[in-house]
């Protein structure tokens, strides 16, 4: 064989998980290459250029975050693996999200980067709920980072300690709306992580979005002398014995690797090995952009952070049944972090996210695809408009927008490789991140971490686990 | 090399993986969890960073042997001198 095309390590997908699993395995003298199929890196977190203006794809808010100086959580463990400086990141913390549940969000739980927020809504919107719920945050205190076993049924978990439905709702509302891959119910391991992601720790986003973070882990990368191939996927993976023995590359090129981390996902990953899995119930989303001439705040729309909304009685997370599901969904203003004296976004952003249901999406041709986006673009955020402040004059938003953009199912299908544009992944997840093949490994969203901090935390578990702490192979 | 120069080298890998920590005031015969918040991960990278920096091996079951600072130096310091007397 060419030694030219072995590698110690071939990671396919240059997301923040295959970033992070290449900075650990190269600082520490691997020979290792990324193979991504876009022309641009960051893969579900990445960023877009439109009309001269930059986009995050996946970024509403960094969750995980921790002031300076707290340590032992996943964002303290991630600076410290990849070597990173906190300040590279540029975090600046939330001002404040809400939960906002009935017709016009008359039930309402804020909550912030201090837990103590959270504590005092529950208290007094949820009186005799209170030691309930302070019971519920002990044990997620507990538990590892990782999660735990998996299996158990985060519903069940609460129903012990809290009696009030609306409650376990509200509670659950942004936990599944960031993170969850199950209908209905989360994983009791998952939820764990989720709780500590977003109430026990927090909020943050760098001034300039997810491409502050990328940069950094990209120059960490190639400073530890990683490789990376940009417009170059993984067609195929050669299994012989037992082993992924090659890869052949979107060029026909063939390459080797002691080791693969595949971040594409668990069935993605199947179908280069020839496997066709079985599609499984992914949950997809659409997202309306609206870019503003001043801040939403000086619209009249307040300081929220993030709101998660529901109209109705009880919070269905499902897969929706037509295109869009406009009940409930997620309002990001980027706007409201606290950048600093003197800093801050120079335009408005409005965006808003649904559940969608990529078949009805995929099924389009493109004309009618238009006009679905044209209709829904619209319906979606009045459902969400519910949900805050009153404009005056009442044809306020239209004025104030300079440029929209919305994605589907679909969109992040296409630009993600994802399949049926599942954010989230599958809804089993695999903690340990074997395969059937004994030196391919999955790291990313099916492995079980999420979100911009958990994965980057899979990257680097994965590495550790399966390579670095790996018995040395037998002569 | 000396046990002293062994525990600076310790510390600079330390001071390296855990910059948050503040190292002034490391106690040697303490156990370096107890005075220090680093978890198994960051044990983990003091190994490997012994292995990458100075070519040093520490197979696992060892790994109990770098608890303290003194018992780093025990334990270290006849591989670092073993190394060099090779070179």
């Amino acid at each position: 064989m060419n030694s030219g095309s072995h590698y110690d390590v071939a990671i396919i997908g240059a997301g923040l998980s295959g970033l992070a699993a290449g900075i650990r395995l190269a600082h520490f003298g691997k020979r290792v290459c990324i193979f991504e199929r876009h022309n641009a890196v960051g893969g579900l977190n990445g960023f877009y250029s439109l009309g001269g203006r930059k986009y995050d794809v996946g970024l509403h808010a960094v969750t995980n975050f921790v002031p300076p100086g707290v340590k032992g959580t996943p964002l303290g463990k991630i600076l410290r693996q990849l070597r990173i400086d906190r300040d590279e990141f540029d975090l600046c913390p939330q001002k404040g999200s809400r939960v906002a549940f009935g017709p016009k969000g008359e039930r309402v739980l804020r909550f912030a980067n201090d837990f103590a927020l959270l504590e005092a809504e529950v208290a007094s919107r949820f009186p005799g709920e209170a030691e309930g719920f302070r019971k519920i945050a002990a044990l997620v205190r507990e538990t590892p980072l990782s999660g735990g076993p998996a299996g158990a049924s985060a519903r069940a978990f609460l129903r012990e300690s809290i009696k009030d439905p609306v409650l376990e709702d509200m509670l659950l509302c942004p936990l599944m709306f960031y993170g969850s891959a199950r209908e209905d119910d989360m994983d009791l391991g998952q939820f764990s992580i989720m709780f500590r992601a977003l109430y026990l720790e927090g909020f943050a986003r760098p001034l300039d979005g997810v491409r502050v973070m990328m940069r950094v882990l990209l120059e960490k990368y190639r400073e530890a002398g990683g490789e990376r191939r940009m417009k170059c996927g993984v067609r195929r993976i050669l299994a012989r014995e037992g082993r992924a023995d090659a890869l052949v590359l979107d060029s026909g090129e063939e390459i080797s690797a002691s080791f693969v981390l595949s971040s594409i996902g668990s069935a993605e990953t199947a179908a280069l090995m020839g496997d066709r899995p079985a599609a499984s119930r992914t949950l997809g989303y659409v997202e309306t952009i609206s870019v503003l001439d001043r801040p939403p705040s000086a619209l009249g729309w307040g300081d929220d952070t993030i709101v998660f909304f529901n109209d109705s009685e009880r919070f269905t997370y499902r897969n929706p049944t037509g295109q869009v599901d406009v009940r409930s969904g997620i309002i990001c203003f980027p706007n409201n972090f606290e950048y600093g004296a003197g800093r801050g976004l120079k335009e408005g952003f409005f965006r808003v996210t649904c559940l969608a249901n990529y078949e009805s999406w995929a099924a389009l041709p493109d004309e009618e695809y238009r006009r679905a986006k044209e209709r829904w673009f619209g319906e979606i955020q009045d459902s969400a408009r519910r949900f805050l402040p009153d404009l005056d004059p009442g044809d306020a938003l239209a004025r104030a927008t300079i440029a929209t953009d919305m994605f589907t199912p679909t969109t992040v299908e296409k630009f993600t490789g994802h399949f049926r544009g599942a954010i989230y992944g599958a809804p089993d997840k695999n903690p340990g991140g074997r395969t059937a093949l004994s030196n391919l490994f999955l790291c990313g969203t099916d492995q079980g971490m999420l979100g911009i901090v958990g994965s980057m935390l899979s990257g680097i578990s994965m590495a550790n686990q399966h390579v670095l702490q790996a018995a040395p192979p037998a002569a | 090399m000396t046990n002293e120069e062994c525990k600076k080298a310790v510390l600079d890998i330390i001071a390296d993986i855990a910059p948050d920590e503040d190292l002034t005031n490391v106690k040697p015969d303490v156990r370096l969890r107890d005075q220090l918040q680093l978890d198994s991960m960051d044990f983990l990278d003091i190994v490997m960073e012994l292995r990458k920096r100075h070519g040093i091996e520490v197979p696992e079951a060892d790994y109990m042997r770098l608890a303290s600072l003194d018992s780093c130096a025990e334990y270290l310091t006849p591989k670092f001198n073993a190394l060099a007397a090779k070179s």
